[in-house]
């Protein structure tokens, strides 16, 4: 009967707590969603590659290597020699190598040189095959794969000519060896989806005309020419490496960041993930302090709104201290009341909270590559719920002892 | 002679802060069944009477005691368990919680009330419910208003809901603070005539505060509020 009068007092109170609740469900919505994000964007990070034992790339950061060689964000600041590259590939720890080479584009998408074997080796979200939506692989020179975002943004489908632009955001391009789509990779929620892949020798065959990164004036070799020309990389960007035991790896690391030829680095993907998880944390508990802050605003709202209402319910209190309440009982009604609507606000913040991820999903996998999946809440999650209605019973409990003190001292006439 | 209904010997409250209002009562015995009718003008000190009776604010000195039992001896919370076991409380208006419906404002002080939920309980068949739809029968309430929200009777009703409240499971003291004085003249004398069948019917002693001398007719007993009590202002400041 107490909940059910409490209820009927919350009711009676609609409009104000009904907007003290949307305040609460607005905040819980906006914290729950920041985590979603947070996470969803790590599992998103960490699902990115697998399978894969070291990078190896010019001397730099761990971060930086693992930034531009797979996520293809920021650019390599050396390459690596292909002499270096045929030294490794010759170590007996190696069991496979991807060569790398990036530096062009397509429109705003990345352009990978790479050869057949990315194709077999390259694994995701634990151990996944990258599969063929629509044609097939690199056969010839000038035939690129793209992913599934390029083919949606742009609108292209197998067959399709396709002119790489030098550099990353040129006007110069290489209009006179125009590719041709051979193939879509389907969808895998990676940066492979916003890639379009070349063969190696692609590479080389469009920039034979260039030196030192201008095109040289005048010379224009003909297209048979390239063909029959040895189009064998001077230097790549990056290589993934498989080694043939998991126990190999620290030794092979160690043999690739001492290698006396060429400044050299090789990273475990999980431990650069690490560090970067390090950097963006800051940033992350940020986030979360903001949102946390938010919350609290809200609970702190509501705090405002009861105190603000007490007056207006002396009369109410006095009914039920006349009746018998004991003072710890109008105590307990205003904790209880301030409960409900956090616990509305709650489910009604996660309510909104799962209806906007449901539509903003696909947008969100557009634009960042980052597939939120819609779960059941997390153990944190319903932690955090929890909390939030215990903070709200704590923050009620302010106008609740002053409720206590008046019932005590305003006897059983109110004047109103 | 058999306990009194309500006995106040030699008591005194002020009211705290600056300049309280002071009473003091030295004697004053409500016996069982009695129905007194206290007079006074407005101000002089009836709700802090009343207050003081029921245990609502507790005496400085002096002895309160219902039905032998003393209030100034029962630790606070008991004293609210004892209060809604032992009294029916009507206030002069605004008695009911306005989002509630008439049933629950009905029950509600057998909410914290075991022994007297009880008797209402056992009143007859189908429970304190019943005894709750029979009490707004006989106080001539339409049919059908026990589901109703309270805010929405007329303020006559609401006073008939509130004396149906203070009788539900027969507590020994009816108190009421000119429970009439938001009434006409002839509602007025329906409401006291019901109320007084009611009380009768459960065998409850009756006391009520007004500063309308009208009313005195109807009663067994009639006292001035200074007859029995001194009051000051600003005594002990
Ligand atoms: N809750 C309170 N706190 C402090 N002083 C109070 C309180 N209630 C009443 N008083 C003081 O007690 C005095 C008597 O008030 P009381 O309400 O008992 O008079 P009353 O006879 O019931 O008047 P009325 O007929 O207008 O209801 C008031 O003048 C006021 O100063
Ligand atoms: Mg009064």
């Amino acid at each position: 009967m107490i909940l059910r009068l409490a209820i009927g007092s919350l009711l009676a109170r609609g409009l104000t707590v009904g907007m003290t609740v949307l305040a609460i469900a607005l905040s819980v919505g906006l914290f729950v969603g920041v985590e979603k994000v947070r996470t969803g964007a790590r599992d998103s990070f960490a699902d990115t590659i697998s399978g894969t034992d070291l990078i190896v790339g010019a001397r730099s950061g761990s971060v930086q290597l693992l930034l531009y060689s797979v996520f293809r964000i920021g650019n390599a600041t050396n390459n690596v020699t292909w002499e270096s590259y045929l030294d490794i590939a010759a170590r007996p720890e190696v069991d496979w190598i991807v060569p790398i080479s990036l530096g062009d584009s397509h429109r705003q998408f990345r352009v990978m040189g790479t050869t057949q074997a990315f194709f077999e080796r390259y694994r995701y979200r634990g151990g996944r095959a990258l599969e063929m939506a629509q044609g097939h692989g690199l056969d010839d020179l000038y035939d690129a794969v793209i992913g599934a975002d390029v083919a949606a943004t742009l609108g292209y489908s197998v067959g399709d000519p396709i002119v790489v632009s030098h550099g990353l955001a040129s006007f110069t391009d290489h209009a006179d060896q125009p590719f041709r789509v051979a193939g879509i990779v389907a969808r895998t929620g990676t940066p492979v989806d916003r890639t379009v892949i070349v063969s190696l020798e692609a590479i080389e065959a469009i920039h034979v005309d260039w030196q030192g990164g201008a095109q040289v004036p005048g010379r224009r070799t003909p297209v048979e020419a390239i063909r029959e020309m040895d189009l064998t990389p001077t230097a790549i960007t990056a290589a993934l490496v498989g080694t043939e035991s998991r126990l190999q790896i620290f030794g092979l690391q160690r043999w690739i960041n001492t290698y006396p030829e060429e400044p050299l680095l090789a990273v475990l993907p999980g431990v650069a993930l690490q560090e970067l998880w390090q950097i963006v944390g800051v940033a992350e508990t940020a986030l979360v302090a903001v949102s946390a802050m938010v919350v609290v605003t809200a609970l702190l709202g509501m705090m405002a709104m009861i105190l603000s209402s007490l007056n207006e319910r002396r009369r109410e209190m006095a009914i039920w201290r006349a009746m018998g309440a004991r003072p710890v009982t109008i105590l307990g009604l205003l904790v209880l009341e301030a409960a409900l609507m956090a616990a509305l606000g709650a489910l009604l913040g996660m309510a909104l909270l799962y209806g906007a991820l449901a539509m903003a999903r696909p947008w969100i996998d557009a634009s960042f590559g980052i597939w939120l999946p819609i779960d059941p809440p997390s153990a944190r999650e319903v932690w955090v719920l929890a909390s939030v209605i215990g903070g709200a019973a704590l923050a009620s409990l302010l106008p609740a002892l002053r409720a206590y003190r008046m019932s005590l001292a305003d006897g059983m006439m109110v004047r109103i | 002679m058999t306990d009194a209904a309500l006995t106040l010997s030699d008591v005194r409250f002020t009211w705290p802060g600056r300049g309280g209002f002071t009473l003091s009562c030295p004697d004053f015995r409500l016996a069982q069944g009695e129905r007194l009718l206290l007079l006074g003008p407005s101000g002089s000190g009836k709700s802090t009477f009343l207050s003081l009776a029921c245990g609502i604010v507790t005496a400085d000195a002096g002895k309160v005691s219902v039905g032998g039992t003393d209030l100034g001896a029962l630790r606070s919370g008991a004293r609210d368990g004892f209060r809604a076991e032992h009294f029916g409380l009507i206030f002069q208006q605004f008695n009911l919680l306005p989002y509630a419906s008439v049933a629950d404002n009905i029950l509600l002080p057998l909410r914290f009330a075991p022994a007297r939920r009880a008797r209402a309980t056992n009143a007859g068949a189908g429970g304190a419910r019943a005894e709750a739809a029979r009490l707004c029968a006989a106080l001539t309430l339409p049919d059908g208003v026990m589901a109703m929200p309270a805010g929405r009777l007329s303020v006559g009703q609401q006073q008939r809901v509130a004396v149906a409240r203070a009788l539900i499971g027969q507590p020994p003291l009816i108190v009421a603070d000119e429970p009439t004085s938001a009434l006409d003249a002839a509602a007025q004398d329906v409401f006291l005539g019901l109320l007084f069948d009611q009380a009768a019917t459960a065998g409850s002693s009756l006391l009520m505060v007004s500063h309308d001398d009208r009313l005195g007719a109807r009663f067994d007993r009639v006292l001035r509020l200074d007859e029995i009590a001194a009051t000051a202002r600003g005594v002990a400041a």
